[in-house]
């Protein structure tokens, strides 16, 4: 077995992890479930490269690491959270469907019960499932702090930054896993007449990455009428050979679905993880119809620049799936708000 | 070193670990703990799952640290944590008391063959039951996905899973039902194992027996090569190419040799004898000279203290290389001025061209009203056993050579080995391991070779063990093909002649290429009759992997071009497709393409009834009439069709579904004039119980349940009395090769006859005591008979003895005398045969396909053990799937970027179609009982019926595998009727 590492400490602190990673100066790494880290070692070495660090620094240990919780109008989710802890979660399935959904997708169980959503973060891939649904809920992410605000810190929102501005390019991350640790990330929950969604499509040969992802977090506006509210959808966009789908915008006013609020993110369209801020301005106020996503769709195609990736997709038919997978999503959590 | 605190399996243990150690690696080399496997070391297959503190994960990737005071559950200590059965005795107590209910489920449903996944499945399993009591399919599934199994299909495996369930509910859950009933108040086992029907069985032959090595495989007691450890044992390692193609100028390993830890470095100079191995053409060196010619090349072995101190030598040798340009693709090399790869025939890169030749083509093809023309691409295949190479040597006492190796050609290995060694046979013993799957990948040397050299230059044991990573560059593959096929017809359906041109990718060493590209030419006009017939196949050198043996052995890439030009033909005349191909089948009558009148055993046509009667059952029809974009046939009901969506999401894709169908025929043997023989031995004991023994591998297909069958059928023994013992040079003879579907023919035969030999031994000493004629005699129930009268074998076996016998009887079986092709007359002694319809559904949003359900009615002459025959099939439809739409084998350039199973998808549980088999018993007068071959058939037709379907569905023709959901779904936006 080659070594990849001389040392492995789990540490039970923060303060003793950053201890640690000063120690080491920048000689170790931040290791989370390992899933994408032991590969890049291993692929690293299969190309040649003869990567060995001198400590790995096991975070899940730490305390507060595991925190999954809803305080002070957040839900905060530490750096040692497993995807299956939170597609187990009630909290997050209600009020954060969109990443349940992700993290969900995410390998298989095994891979799911050691890989943390954080190191999903970290490694800032474009098209990296959990990052994408926290994109869409606007989640921020907090460096070298303690996970959680505890009591002293209450009033102290100190550290917590837009999760976009953790990613620099394809698999580099602004954060320094040598040196820093994304402790938490924070997002507020969908709260009554909001929702989100996520989906993606994969492709069974070639790179094991998703074609494309998506998710879409929305908040309806009520309209002043009371009563129950028409339900009907009458099929999606038709292209090609297409059965009647079961949801979609309607072709007349839907009864009230009234989009407010709205984020989307999607990947890989972009270096980094996408937020399509121009569809979602477009989108925002605007009644959910069909031609109004048609129209959306059109906007969301001008601001996307996706590329052609060898053994994964071209860029034609990432282009081909971006509307269905605005429909789809959108659809999803629009549904969502109906109920 | 660290200490780790860590409970397995309910035993607190503190070991000392070097921090960068894996749990898995700890498990098996620290703790003895061999049943957690390791397939993979990328947290893709599986196999090495183990419970942490009652969470399934990966332990090859899984820090060992990490795991410091954890609970750990491997295989070894599932049973442990059953403690189901207080009555033991009870008539409701199942057969294995001391199983867990998912380990006694496995063996029961027939969801374990080469065994290697099983332990990482039975514990994912475990884990889903632990908190899901009453699994729906879909929960299966979604627990299952990570968990890969290359032989079963899976369908087993979710079976066992829902009647383990029932028991493990039953023990904690249900009130009433007793722990460790299958068996539900009408007294009818609901979770009986599947079983296709077939003839009444015999007293053992027919009968779904499980099967004899199950037991070791739930436990993890079965031994793989890899589990073998003997002291003072060295690990080995191999520097590989550095280019595709170059000339090798200098090599120094000196500095190698050097490092702390290495015993030994050795290069071609220390070949002692043939610098070349080869199983037809010695044409592979065994460690490279001149050249390297592909990415997998050997060019120097090390032998060292640790596997780390090994690899870290391969880095000191130099290595001076003058590359040389690459030869990637076999029309390219065809042409006059491609660079030579490998001029081992004299003619290039040209290693053979077959002709095929049967009436007049080109007359055939005048006379025809329709002729379709097309031309289709298959690429290239990795087997992916679950297993990656494994070998260990070692010098006896004695100063004989001992290789420990699951091979499936033992005889052939030695053969090479001592031929490399410059030694005599005798010299060398090869003992067969437990087999991870072949598939035709493990037929080849690998380091057999290499870890003789070692152990005999440090004197110590030698173990090579491949990564996957190295076994994917490394072992011969699926050839690549690229096929140009004429098909002429009259207008009422009738085949007037098929026009050829096949060009095969063998890659950089010949392995089995002109074998398996004869047998694509062959089978090239398909399971037809068909007057006139010119196929012209070229096998050719490249600087990919070599290509070789894969389960269908050519037939698999002519049978998606013949089956989708069968498919064209019957839209163009609006036949239905059932009906043209029943109209050419090849029956008894007939003539095959090289000549061979068709006497007996083909079941094609009623295969191809079966399956129209299924699809009629189904209330569904094929699409005959011509189907156009946008108007899908879906005359379907949908709440038949299982529910593959993801858990969460409820969004409904639209979806547009269809059937298509193909048949297939393969021939059984080696044929074309080679010796096909195989001898086996058996021996008769004092308490009444038998050992049959050969050398012919179990490679997961179930052999030793048919060698067992067949001998406890010829001596009246229960089958719990037969034992076998496979593939140990020394102690059992030579069955020759596990390929070509030829294992329970040929070595069946020679089991039956060795059998029978001993039988008429005792016959004659229990003839004497009985006063009955030995013709007379009755063997039952492990009893001579004669009007009433018995005698226990055991005492006949005695008085044998005593009268000097030896109870013991060996065969040598030769199968039926074949031809060469191109001589006409009989090129093989059988031939199996398949229909199969396949029902698809293409995502219209994204292109993906998934196969919904298989129809599959396969000839196999006779069932020898339904439930191992279920499985192969099953299997082999699964894998077919994996050829259609998963899997690719991708080179560029001869670099091989297919490197990690990560990138090499082959289909998991969740591409588990709804399989429903029907068997065909049109019986070979030649073969046991009847059989003939089935580990290849059924693989064959699945892909042509999934890319029929999807023209049905879509109306995009599929020149090209695998189907590509990118470009399907291109073209169907864009209304082209084609991908390629
Ligand atoms: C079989 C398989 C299938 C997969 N499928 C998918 C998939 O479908 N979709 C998908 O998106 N991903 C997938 N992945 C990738 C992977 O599981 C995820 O990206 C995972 O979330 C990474 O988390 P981890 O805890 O394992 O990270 P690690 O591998 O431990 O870390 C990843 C990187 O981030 C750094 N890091 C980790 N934690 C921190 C932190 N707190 N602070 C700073 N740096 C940190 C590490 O140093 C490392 O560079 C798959 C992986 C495997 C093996
Ligand atoms: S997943 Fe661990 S060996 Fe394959
Ligand atoms: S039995 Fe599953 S891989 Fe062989």
């Amino acid at each position: 077995m080659v070594r990849f590492w001389k040392d492995y400490h789990s540490p039970t602190t923060l303060d003793e992890a950053l201890v640690l990673l000063a120690h080491y100066q920048g000689r170790a790494r931040v290791v989370a479930g390992g899933t994408d880290l032991f590969l890049d070692l291993s692929a690293a070495y299969e190309s040649g490269e003869r990567p060995c660090l001198d400590a790995l620094i096991d975070i899940t240990r730490m305390e507060g690491a595991d925190a999954l919780v809803e305080q002070d109008g957040y839900i905060i989710i530490g750096c040692g959270v497993t995807h299956a802890q939170i597609v187990g979660s009630p909290l997050i399935q209600a009020r954060a469907t969109a990443l349940a959904e992700a993290c969900s997708v995410v390998g298989g169980p095994q891979v799911r019960n050691v890989a943390t959503l954080i190191g999903n973060v970290a490694h800032a891939l474009p098209a990296a499932d959990g990052t994408i649904a926290l994109l869409a809920l606007d989640a921020e992410a907090r460096v070298n702090e303690p996970m959680r605000n505890d009591k002293s810190q209450m009033t102290n929102d100190k550290g917590w930054r837009p999760l976009g501005e953790l990613f620099r390019g394809p698999g580099e991350s602004t954060v320094d896993a040598t040196r820093e640790i994304i402790t938490a990330v924070r997002f507020r929950p969908t709260g009554e007449h909001a929702a989100s969604a996520f989906a993606r499509v994969m492709r069974p040969q070639g790179v094991a990455l998703p074609i494309l992802g998506m998710a879409v977090k929305a908040r309806r506006r009520m309209k002043a009428e009371g009563g129950r509210m028409k339900t009907a959808g009458t099929g999606l966009p038709q292209r090609g050979p297409v059965e009647q789908g079961p949801r979609g915008p309607s072709s007349e006013n839907d009864g009230g679905v009234r989009i407010e609020e709205i984020a989307i993110s999607v990947g890989p369209v972009a270096p980094v993880p996408f937020r399509a801020s121009r569809t979602e301005a477009f989108l925002s106020g605007k009644e959910w119809r069909e031609d109004v996503l048609e129209h959306a769709t059109q906007v969301l195609l001008s601001e996307v620049a996706p590329r052609s990736s060898p053994h994964r997709a071209t860029k034609e038919y990432r282009l081909e799936l971006l509307p269905s997978l605005l429909s789809e999503t959108l659809g999803m959590a629009i549904e969502r708000l109906r109920t | 070193m660290p200490l780790l605190n860590i409970n397995v399996n309910g035993q607190d243990h503190a070991v000392e670990i070097e921090p960068h150690e894996y749990l898995a690696s700890v498990l098996r080399e620290r703790l003895g703990l061999t049943g957690t496997k390791i397939g993979c070391d990328e947290a893709e297959c599986g196999a090495c799952t183990v419970l942490v503190n009652g969470t399934p994960v990966d332990s090859c990737l899984y820090p060992a640290l990490k795991a410091d005071g954890a609970r750990v559950l491997t295989i070894e200590g599932l049973a442990g944590t059953w403690q189901g059965e207080g009555d033991a005795s009870s008539a409701s107590a199942p057969d294995q008391p001391h199983l867990h209910p998912l380990q006694r489920e496995f063996i029961r449903q027939g969801a374990v063959q080469c065994g290697f996944c099983t332990p990482g499945l039975i514990m994912t399993a475990k884990a889903l039951l632990n908190q899901n009591s009453n699994p729906t399919d879909d929960d299966i599934k979604t627990a299952l996905k990570d968990n890969f199994c290359r032989c079963t299909g899976y369908i087993s495996v979710m079976n066992a899973v829902k009647a383990a369930a029932v028991q493990v509910a039953g023990q904690t859950h249900v009130p009433g039902l007793k722990p460790g009933t299958m068996k539900l108040e009408t007294g009818k086992d609901v979770y009986a194992p599947k079983l296709p029907e077939t003839k009444a069985p015999l007293a053992a032959v027919g009968r779904p027996l499980p099967r004899l090595d199950a037991e070791a495989k739930v436990t993890g007691a079965a031994k793989y090569a890899d589990d073998y450890v003997f002291p003072g044992m060295l690990f080995g390692a191999t520097l590989r190419a550095k280019y595709p193609h170059a000339r090798i100028v200098r090599i120094d390993t000196e500095r190698a040799k050097a490092l702390t830890g290495v015993r030994a470095v050795l290069t071609h100079a220390n070949v002692p004898g043939s610098k070349n191995h080869g199983l037809i053409f010695n044409d592979w060196p065994v460690l490279c000279y001149d050249k390297v010619r592909y990415m997998g090349d050997a060019i120097a072995i090390v032998a060292a203290e640790t596997r780390e101190a090994a690899e870290r030598a391969l880095d000191l040798i130099q290595v001076d290389y003058e590359e040389l340009p690459v030869v990637d693709n076999p029309i390219d090399a065809l042409k006059p001025a491609a660079p030579v790869v490998n001029d081992f025939t004299g003619h290039g890169n040209l290693l053979k061209h077959i002709h095929v030749d049967k009436g007049d083509a080109d007359r055939g093809l005048a006379e025809a009203d329709i002729v379709i023309e097309r031309e289709y691409h298959t690429p290239t295949y990795d087997h992916a056993f679950l297993e990656p190479e494994c070998s260990i040597g070692r010098v006896t006492e004695d100063g004989r050579i001992e290789v420990y190796v699951g091979s499936q050609i033992p005889y052939e290995d030695r053969r090479q080995i001592a031929a490399s060694l410059g030694i005599p046979e005798t010299q060398v013993r090869v003992i067969g391991t437990v087999i991870g799957g072949g598939f035709g990948g493990k037929e080849d040397i690998a380091a057999q070779i290499h870890v003789a050299l070692l152990a005999r230059a440090t004197g110590r044991p030698v173990k090579m063990l491949y990564s996957r990573h190295e076994s994917l560059i490394f072992h011969p593959k699926r050839h690549a093909t690229v096929i140009r096929i004429k098909t002429g017809a009259k207008r009422d359906g009738r085949l007037t002649a098929v026009r050829a041109e096949i060009y095969g990718d063998s890659g950089a060493y010949a392995s089995l290429g002109d074998k398996v590209m004869t047998r694509a030419a062959t089978h090239a006009a398909g399971p037809y009759e068909v007057p006139n017939v010119k196929i012209d196949c070229y096998a050719m050198y490249t600087n990919n992997p070599p290509a070789g043996a894969f389960r269908g052995f050519g037939v698999t890439q002519s049978a998606f071009a013949v089956e989708s030009n069968m498919d064209i033909l019957a839209h163009e005349l609006e036949m239905d497709p059932l009906e043209l191909r029943r109209m050419n089948a090849l029956r008894v009558g007939a003539t095959t393409s090289t000549g061979q009148l068709v006497r007996e055993s083909a079941g094609l046509v009623k295969c191809i009834e079966e399956v129209e009667r299924e699809i009629g059952d189904c209330k569904l029809q094929i699409g005959s009439e011509k189907l156009e974009v946008g108007n899908p046939k879906t005359e379907i009901e949908s709440e038949e069709l299982p529910d593959l969506r993801p858990p969460i999401s409820k969004f409904q894709s639209p979806t547009s579904r269809a059937w298509g169908v193909a048949a297939a025929y393969k021939n059984t043997g080696l044929g074309g004039g080679a010796a096909d023989k195989s001898g086996a031995e058996v021996e008769v004991y004092d308490d009444g119980s038998a050992e049959v023994r050969s050398s012919a591998a179990e490679i997961g297909q179930g052999l030793p349940n048919v060698l067992a069958q067949i001998a406890a059928e010829e001596l009246g023994l229960p089958i719990e009395r037969v034992r076998v013992l496979l593939s140990d040079t020394d102690l059992t003879p030579d069955g020759g090769p596990t390929t070509a579907s030829r294992q329970t023919f040929v070595t069946g035969n020679a089991a039956r006859f060795a059998a029978k030999g001993i039988r008429e031994l005792l016959a004659e000493t229990a003839s004497e005591r009985l006063e009955a004629p030995p013709d007379k005699l009755v063997f039952r129930d492990g009893f001579i008979e004669s009007d009433g009268r018995r005698v226990p074998l055991t005492d006949v076996v005695k008085w044998a003895k005593e009268e000097g016998r030896t109870t013991r009887y060996r065969h040598e079986y030769t199968a039926p005398e074949t031809r060469d092709l191109g001589e006409g007359g009989d090129m093989h002694f059988a031939f199996s045969y398949a229909a199969q319809a396949a029902l698809v559904e293409v995502d219209t949003n994204t292109g993906r396909v998934h196969v919904l359900k298989v129809i599959a009615a396969t000839d196999v002459g006779r069932a020898i053990n339904p439930l191992a025959l279920e499985g192969q099939i099953e299997g082999g439809i699964v894998m077919c799937i994996g050829n259609a739409l998963t899997e690719e084998y991708i080179a560029e350039k001869g670099r091989i970027w297919t490197d990690r199973l990560a990138k090499y998808k082959m289909p998991g549980i969740k591409e588990t179609p709804e399989i429903v088999s029907c068997i065909v018993e049109d019986e070979s007068s030649t073969g046991p009982y009847g059989a003939k071959g089935v580990g290849e058939i059924s693989s064959i037709p699945t892909t042509p019926a999934i890319t029929n379907a999807i023209y049905n569905a879509t109306g995009v023709r599929v020149y090209s595998l695998p189907v590509d959901q990118d470009k399907l779904l291109l073209a169907m936006r864009a209304g082209r009727k084609e991908i390629r």
